[in-house]
């Protein structure tokens, strides 16, 4: 691989012994169009460096945030770890073994919802919970769906299609799979990003008190600064693509559980808040002025 | 504040609107006077000759048409059959070949659809085949089966085939990507994502295909029979040989309204697998 690191400053966390999951030097190359055929047909292209130099070690029951300018890696770096997309270099540990591919320890929440439109509420639940133990109970089956369906408030709506239900109701529906088959993590890929803005701030608070429940831990993707503060216990933020890393990790003290209005109070509230956003303005003022130049 | 006012311009809106002014209604009154205006232009012109001679006049074909829908189910004879037995004959023949060619189709459809390579493969045969007139394999069917019925059933079958095999395989290959990443994420065996994801997602794509190959083979059905002898086709073509004009008048509305009833019953069927997609 030849990954030339171009900026060696990337702050390397101690390794923990309790972390629950770790990321160590983690990058991604997508491959570039190299051999005879294509240099001919005039359509090589070099290889893409992604992300790289990604190190991260994940506590047990936190709620980890993943913030960064468009198109630095965000995505690309959770569907590793969902195992949807493959590792080029590096090693990300669940419970110290490798993850090598997909697997129902990990619960993804998706950006588009992804519910399979011809089953109804139930079954989408019961397709993932039936897939992830086969073997189980229908009566178990029953109980879980029933819990978790009453778990995001969906209630009474068990027997209608996604096409029935608003956007907001759609991704509880999401976040009820993604729980229903008791993942040790969830994965959630900017979650609320095609939602509007009033059912989006219902909708992080309902995840907040969801979270108050379980206390699972979290791995969230958001673009939003507000919703990172309001629901996480660290946030990543990350430098801009092409080869981008962790600028900087940010420690949220606000005790839980939270509301929008008293994390305002708490003294530490703004200067966070500013922090991130000169984050956020200096790379994405950066990405712009690349692609001006470019 | 403007939120306490009485909006009075809400309420008129609600108000029954006059008969004349609903577009269905409209559109009604427009069609039966496109309809009365052909029939009166037909009756006028076949009366006065402005036509070739021996063409019927509207009222002559009316007066046919209701004779063999009241009629029709008798026998006298091979070419003096009632036109509900013609109809049936086609019927069958069609339900056969079809019902074969998606037997054939679908399953195939799938498994070219979820293999790259079978698709490389396999699709070269499949974009030479279609394009070929269904009519050009009737000698071909004639000559290896020596025999009219199953001539008919092999040409439907030819026909009906490639729309449904084109459709499924297009919808199995291009299954939403999330729907195969939650079946990824879960873990689900390829098996289970073939028959849980994969085939209800690609639901839509299939009934469309039936559509189009129920269409072509209600199209080409009255075609082959012309040279087949009984069926719809048949009768038209003996007709033909009578020069009995309002007869194959009658005949080929009695063709387009069962084309329609088919077309719509898969349209239906559309409605009922799409669950709020559009396609």
């Amino acid at each position: 691989m030849n990954v030339a690191p171009v900026n060696t400053v990337a702050p390397t966390e101690m390794r923990s012994p309790t972390a629950q999951m770790s990321i160590r030097n983690v990058a991604k190359v997508f491959p570039g169009k190299k051999d005879l055929f294509s240099k001919v047909t005039g359509k090589a292209r070099r290889d893409f460096v992604a992300i790289q130099d990604i190190n991260l070690e994940i506590e047990p029951n936190t709620f980890v945030s993943i913030i960064g300018p468009s198109g630095c890696g965000k995505s690309t770096l959770l569907n590793m770890i969902a195992g949807l997309s493959p590792i080029s270099s590096g090693e990300i540990l669940l419970n110290g073994a490798p993850i090598t591919g997909p697997g129902a320890d990990r619960g993804m929440v998706f950006q588009n919802y992804a519910l399979m439109p011809w089953m109804t509420v139930e079954e989408n639940l019961r397709f993932a919970v039936k897939t992830v133990d086969p073997k189980s109970s229908q009566k178990k089956r029953d109980r879980i769906i029933k819990e978790h369906i009453q778990l995001v408030g969906l209630t009474g709506a068990e027997r209608k299609h996604p096409h029935e239900l608003s956007g907001g109701m759609r991704q509880r529906v999401g976040i009820a799979r993604a729980l229903a088959i008791n993942p040790q993590i969830l994965l959630m890929d900017e979650p609320f990003g095609a939602l509007d803005a009033l059912t989006r701030g219902f909708l992080q608070e309902e995840v907040e008190r969801i979270w108050e429940q379980q206390r699972k831990t979290v791995i969230m993707i958001t673009h939003s600064i507000e919703e990172a503060l309001l629901l996480s216990d660290r946030i990543v933020m990350m430098t801009r693509g092409p080869a981008a890393r962790i600028d900087e990790i940010l420690e949220v003290p606000f005790p839980r559980p939270r509301d929008r209005e008293t994390i305002q109070q708490h003294p530490a509230y703004h200067a966070l808040k500013a922090e991130m956003e000169s984050h956020l303005f200096r790379e994405t003022r950066a990405v712009e002025a690349a692609r001006a130049g470019g | 504040m403007a939120a306490s006012h009485s909006t009075p311009g809400m309420v008129q809106i609600e108000q029954s609107e006059p008969l004349w002014q609903n577009e269905n209604v409209r559109a009604f009154a427009l069609f039966m006077l496109t309809l009365g205006l052909f029939l009166l232009f037909w009756e006028v012109g076949a009366k006065s000759g402005w036509f070739t001679p021996g063409v019927p006049t509207a009222s002559e074909t009316i007066r046919e048409f209701w004779w063999w829908v009241t009629n029709p189910f008798y026998r006298n004879g091979p070419n003096d059959l009632g036109i509900g037995w013609n109809l049936l004959v086609s019927l069958r023949r069609v339900a056969i070949g079809y019902t074969l060619a998606s037997v054939v189709a679908v399953p195939l459809g799938i498994l070219i659809g979820i293999s790259p390579v079978a698709f490389k493969a396999f699709n070269p045969f499949v974009q030479l085949l279609k394009p070929v007139s269904p009519l050009a394999w009737l000698p071909l069917g004639l000559y290896i089966l020596r025999d009219s019925e199953q001539t008919g059933i092999f040409i439907i079958f030819i026909s009906s085939i490639w729309p449904t095999l084109i459709n499924t395989t297009f919808g199995v290959a291009n299954v939403n990507q999330d729907y195969l990443d939650v079946s990824k994420t879960l873990g689900a065996s390829r098996l289970r994502t073939i028959v849980k994801v994969i085939i209800p997602a690609a639901l839509p794509n299939i009934v469309s295909g039936l559509r189009i190959s129920m269409g072509i083979a209600w199209l080409v059905i009255v075609a082959a029979e012309m040279l087949l002898g009984t069926g719809l086709g048949y009768f038209i073509w003996n007709e033909w040989n009578n020069l009995s004009i309002p007869n194959i008048l009658v005949a080929i509305f009695i063709i387009g309204l069962v084309g329609l009833l088919l077309d719509s019953l898969f349209a239906a069927l559309e409605k009922l697998v799409a669950f709020g997609r559009n396609s």
